[in-house]
C-alpha cells in the first residue's frame, strides 16, 4: 500500500495506536538498543520468547532505549486496563520471574521496579486521551515521571525512544509520525517551512550550533542539484544520543530529512553513519525500506511532484569526518580531509553542489517543530538557545544515561538531581563537555545554565552533548594528555599547526605525566595552544587546545604538583605516586592480596596487610577492590 | 595521523583471492561506483579480515581510481588494515567515559596478558588488539568488544578470564 493522503496516515495511525495502548495481549517490551543488548537485553529477549511462545496471551517485543542506561536491561510490561510497569536490571535469569509477577498482580518485589508510567503519550498525541487515565495505579510504586531521573526531562528528540518498536513504521505513525511531513508537503510552501524552523530558534545539535533555518535558507538560494545530508558520524567519545535515536526511533530522522528536502528543494539524501554503530545501520536500512514500501520515500511521494531517496554510507573510523567538508569528501569515497571554508558547503559541498548538512538530533527535532509550531519550540530554553538538548551523562556518576532537558538547565541540576551525584560518594572534580574540542568545567560553575553560549563563555562548548563527570580520582593533566593523544591520532595531517602543534603539546604533556616536567612547560603549552587555535585549518584543529587550556586555567595547581613536586594527587600518572595500605583502615579481608596479579600483598587474615612498593606495577586493582578505602594513593 | 608501517615479512602470507566473488561485491553490491570505495573496502575487509594487496590493485582497475588513492583511503581510515589480523579482534573502547573509569588499566592488563609488547597481534594469530574511539556504551564503561560481544564494566582483574573464552 502507498500512502496518498493524511487520511491514509490517520487510518494506519488509529489502528496501531490502539495496538500500542490497548493491546489484546500482555505486552513485554525489552530495551534493545546497543547498550541494552550489551547489558543482557538480547539474552533476556530470547529467554522470554522461549518461555512465553506466541499465542499465550503474551507478546514479547523490542524497543529502543528509554535513557536510563545505568539500570539496563529495562523491561516494560503493559496490558489493556492495567498499569504499565517498568522493571530495571532484568537479565535473562529474572525475565520470566517479572512477567509472572506482573501477570499475578504481584508488585511486592519493588526492588526490580523502576516505576509505573503515568502517561505514555508523546508530545505529538495531544488529541488522544491518556490511555492510562482510567487505570488504577499500583499503590506505593512511584510514577516514572516523578522519579528524580525523569522528573526534569522534556522529551522531544527522544519522544519515541523506548516507546515503539524501531523496526515498525506503523508504530511511529501511530505516535504522530509523518503527519508533520504531510503538513509540510501539502500545506506549506518551502519558504514557510524554512521560516518556521528559523523562528523556532533551532540550532544545529552537532556542535557548531548554527541556526538550522538560516542554513536551510542559504542552501535553498543556491542553484544546482541540492543534497540533504545527515551527519550520523557521532565521533565525540562519551556522546551517544545520535546512536540512541537511530536505534530507537530512526523514522524521526528520516521525517526530518524529508521536511528539509521539501523546504530546500532536494530529491537525494545521504546518511553518513559511523562504522562503529552496526545496529544503527541495520535499523536505518529497515526504516528506509519500510518508508519506501509505504511510498513515503521514492518518486512522486503521495502523488505530488516531490521525490526523495536516501542512501546510507558508512564511515571507516575517522573522527575528522564529523567535520562538514571532510564528511562530504568521505561520502565521495575519498580521504576525509577538511578544506578551507571560504565557500560554504551550502553553496558547494558534496559533488560541488549545494548541500545541507545537519546532524541526527537536529533532524529528529524538525517534525515536532512543524507539528507544534515555532512559538511552542521557542518558548523553551534560553534567549540564545531554544528548545531542549539531549545530553549523555556518563563517567563517575550514579545514574548514567541519556537525558533531554530544556536549554538553560543548570549543570548542578543535571549532575545531582537527574544524575544522582557522584559514584561511591567521592568528590566532584569537573565535568567535561564538548568532546575532544570542549573543556573541563570545575565546581565553581556548576550553577551555570547549559546552553551554546554559556558553555563557550567558560572555555568549553556544547559539542554534541557528551557530559563526562569526573571525581577526585581523575587526573586533569592525564585527561588533557588523553584528549591530545586522541587528537594527534585523529588529525588528518594536512595543516602544520594541527599536525605538529598538537604533537608537540602531547609530547610536553606526556613528559609531565612521566615526571619529566620542567618549569615553563605550562607557559609553553599555553603559547602553543594559542597558535594551534589561531592557525589551524578546520574546527578540529582550532579547538584542539581547549582541553589543555581549560584544565590549565582551572587546575593549574595540579599541573604544578606534577612539575614541581613530582606528584600526581589523583593517583593516575604511574611515575608520580605509589600505593600504600593504611594499617589503621585495613581489616585484613585479604581481597586485595587475592586479586593482586603480581602477588606482592602479604598479611594474615584479619591482620593489616603490607604492599611491596618496589614490586608494585600500579595496576590499581587493589585500590579498586578495597571496600574499606585502606589502599591509599601517596 | 595513523602511523603506517609495512607489514612484517612473516605476515605477508599468500591468500587465495576469489576474483569472481570480488566482482560480485564491486559490481552487484556497489554498482562499480567509485563513490562507494569506502564501503567496497569494508566489504573486502569483512571477507578477508584485512585488505590483501592484490584486491586493491584489482579494485583500482575495476572502478577507475588510481591505486595511490585507494592506498590513501586504506591507510587514512582507522578501521582498515593492510596486514592480516588475528582470529579474534579485541576492540578496547578508548572513549572518555571508559578512560575516566579505568579503561587504560584494562588495556595495560590485556597487553600484559597477551604479551603484546608493542605489537597488535599475538604471534599465534589468536588475538588482535585495537583501540576504538567510543562505541557508545558509556554507561557500561570500561568496555571491551571481542568480535561481536560487548563486555561491559570489565575490571582489570577480569581480563584474563574473559579472553579465555575465545580460541
Amino acid at each position: 500500500m502507498k500512502i496518498q493522503s493524511t487520511a491514509d496516515l490517520e487510518k494506519i495511525g488509529q489502528e496501531y495506536s490502539s495496538r500500542l495502548y490497548y493491546p489484546d495481549t500482555t505486552k513485554v517490551l525489552i530495551g534493545m538498543a546497543s547498550c541494552g543488548i550489551a547489558a543482557g537485553g538480547k539474552a533476556a529477549f530470547e529467554t522470554a520468547i522461549q518461555a512465553f511462545p506466541e499465542g499465550n496471551g503474551i507478546k514479547i517485543a523490542q524497543t529502543g532505549c528509554i535513557g536510563f542506561c545505568e539500570v539496563e536491561p529495562l523491561v516494560e510490561i503493559a496490558a489493556t486496563g492495567r498499569p504499565r510497569v517498568i522493571y530495571k536490571n532484568i537479565t535473562e535469569d529474572k525475565i520470566a520471574d517479572v512477567i509472572h509477577s506482573y501477570l499475578g498482580d504481584d508488585f511486592k518485589k519493588t526492588k526490580r521496579i523502576l516505576g509505573q508510567v503515568r502517561d505514555p503519550r508523546s508530545l505529538m498525541e495531544d488529541h488522544l486521551e491518556n490511555p492510562l487515565s482510567k487505570v488504577e495505579p499500583i499503590e506505593k510504586i512511584p510514577f516514572l515521571e516523578d522519579t528524580p531521573f525523569y522528573k526534569n526531562q522534556v522529551k522531544i528528540a527522544l519522544r519515541n525512544c523506548g516507546y515503539i518498536d524501531p523496526d515498525c513504521i506503523e508504530e511511529y505513525i501511530a505516535r504522530g509520525g509523518y503527519f508533520a511531513f504531510f503538513r509540510a508537503l501539502f500545506y506549506h510552501k518551502p519558504e514557510e517551512i524554512i521560516r518556521i524552523i528559523t523562528d523556532s530558534g533551532l540550532r544545529g545539535r552537532g556542535g557548531g550550533g548554527f541556526s538550522a533555518g538560516k542554513k536551510w535558507a542559504t542552501c535553498a538560494r543556491h542553484h544546482g542539484e541540492r543534497y540533504i545530508i545527515c551527519n550520523a558520524d557521532e565521533g565525540d567519545p562519551g556522546a551517544y544520543m545520535d546512536r540512541s535515536i537511530l536505534e530507537g526511533d530512526p523514522h524521526s530522522v528520516l521525517e526530518g530529512m524529508l521536511i528539509a528536502a521539501k523546504a530546500i528543494g532536494s530529491s537525494q539524501g545521504f546518511m553518513y553513519v559511523r562504522n562503529e554503530y552496526p545496529l544503527a545501520v541495520k535499523r536505518l536500512v529497515t526504516a528506509i525500506k519500510q518508508a519506501e514500501n509505504l511510498g513515503l520515500l521514492g518518486e512522486n511521494i503521495a502523488g505530488t511532484d516531490f521525490s526523495f531517496n536516501i542512501k546510507i554510507s558508512t564511515g571507516a573510523g575517522a573522527f575528522v569526518c564529523g567535520e562538514s567538508t571532510a564528511l562530504m569528501a568521505s561520502l565521495e569515497g575519498k580521504v576525509g580531509r577538511p578544506r578551507a571554508k571560504y565557500v560554504h558547503t551550502v553553496e558547494k559541498g558534496f559533488r560541488n553542489n549545494p548541500s545541507n548538512l545537519n546532524n541526527v538530533e537536529t533532524y529528529a527535532n524538525v517534525p515536532a517543530i512543524i507539528s507544534k509550531g515555532a512559538q511552542w519550540y521557542a518558548g523553551m530554553g534560553t534567549e540564545g538557545s531554544k528548545g531542549t538538548k539531549v545530553f549523555s551523562l556518563v563517567g563517575k556518576i550514579k545514574n548514567t544515561g541519556l537525558v533531554e532537558v530544556s536549554m538553560g538547565t543548570s549543570l548542578r541540576s543535571i549532575i545531582y538531581d537527574i544524575g544522582g551525584g557522584i559514584l561511591k560518594k567521592k568528590e566532584f572534580k569537573a565535568v567535561q563537555t564538548g568532546g575532544p574540542s570542549g573543556g573541563c568545567i570545575p565546581e565553581q560553575y556548576l550553577d551555570l545554565g547549559v546552553d551554546f553560549d554559556e558553555l563557550t563563555k567558560v572555555g568549553s562548548m556544547m559539542g554534541s552533548g557528551g557530559m563526562i563527570v569526573m571525581d577526585q580520582d581523575t587526573c586533569m593533566v592525564d585527561l588533557a594528555r588523553y584528549f591530545l593523544d586522541f587528537l594527534e591520532e585523529e588529525s588528518c595531517g594536512q595543516c602544520n599547526p594541527c599536525r605538529e602543534g598538537v604533537k608537540q603539546m602531547l609530547e610536553i604533556l606526556t613528559d609531565i605525566c612521566a615526571g619529566h616536567g620542567k618549569e615553563g612547560d605550562i607557559e609553553l603549552l599555553e603559547e602553543l595552544g594559542d597558535v594551534v587555535a589561531k592557525a589551524s585549518l578546520c574546527g578540529l584543529g582550532t579547538s584542539a587546545p581547549n582541553p589543555v587550556l581549560t584544565t590549565i586555567n582551572y587546575f593549574r595547581d595540579e599541573y604544578q604538583a606534577h612539575i614541581t613536586d613530582k606528584k600526581c594527587p589523583a593517583g593516575v600518572c604511574k611515575e608520580l605516586f605509589y600505593y600504600e595500605i593504611d594499617v589503621e583502615a585495613c581489616t585484613g579481608c585479604t581481597l586485595c592480596a587475592l586479586k593482586c596479579p603480581e602477588q606482592i600483598i602479604s598479611g594474615e587474615k584479619k591482620e593489616p596487610h603490607l604492599l611491596d612498593r618496589d614490586k608494585c606495577i600500579k595496576c590499581g586493582i587493589c585500590y579498586d577492590v578495597c571496600k574499606f578505602d585502606a589502599v591509599v594513593v601517596k | 595521523m595513523k602511523e603506517i608501517n609495512p607489514p612484517p615479512a612473516e605476515l605477508c602470507v599468500d591468500v587465495e583471492i576469489d576474483y569472481m566473488e570480488l566482482d560480485k561485491i564491486i559490481e552487484e553490491e556497489f554498482a562499480n561506483d567509485k563513490e562507494n570505495l569506502i564501503m567496497i573496502l569494508q566489504a573486502i575487509q569483512k571477507r578477508y579480515n584485512y585488505l590483501p594487496q592484490p584486491t586493491l590493485s584489482y579494485l583500482a582497475e575495476k572502478i577507475g581510481v588510481p591505486y595511490s588513492q585507494i592506498y590513501g583511503v586504506g591507510t587514512f581510515y582507522s578501521t582498515f588494515s593492510l596486514e592480516p589480523k588475528g582470529r579474534n579482534i579485541i576492540a578496547i573502547c578508548l572513549g572518555t567515559a571508559c578512560h575516566v573509569r579505568g579503561g587504560e588499566r584494562v588495556r595495560e592488563r590485556i597487553v600484559d596478558t597477551l604479551n603484546l609488547n608493542g605489537k597488535h597481534t599475538t604471534e599465534d594469530m589468536r588475538f588482535t588488539l585495537e583501540g576504538v574511539r567510543c562505541i557508545g556504551c558509556c554507561s557500561l564503561g570500561p568496555v571491551i568488544r571481542v568480535n561481536e560481544d560487548i563486555h561491559g564494566r570489565i575490571g582489570a582483574d577480569e581480563v584474563a578470564k574473559t579472553l579465555d573464552n575465545y580460541e
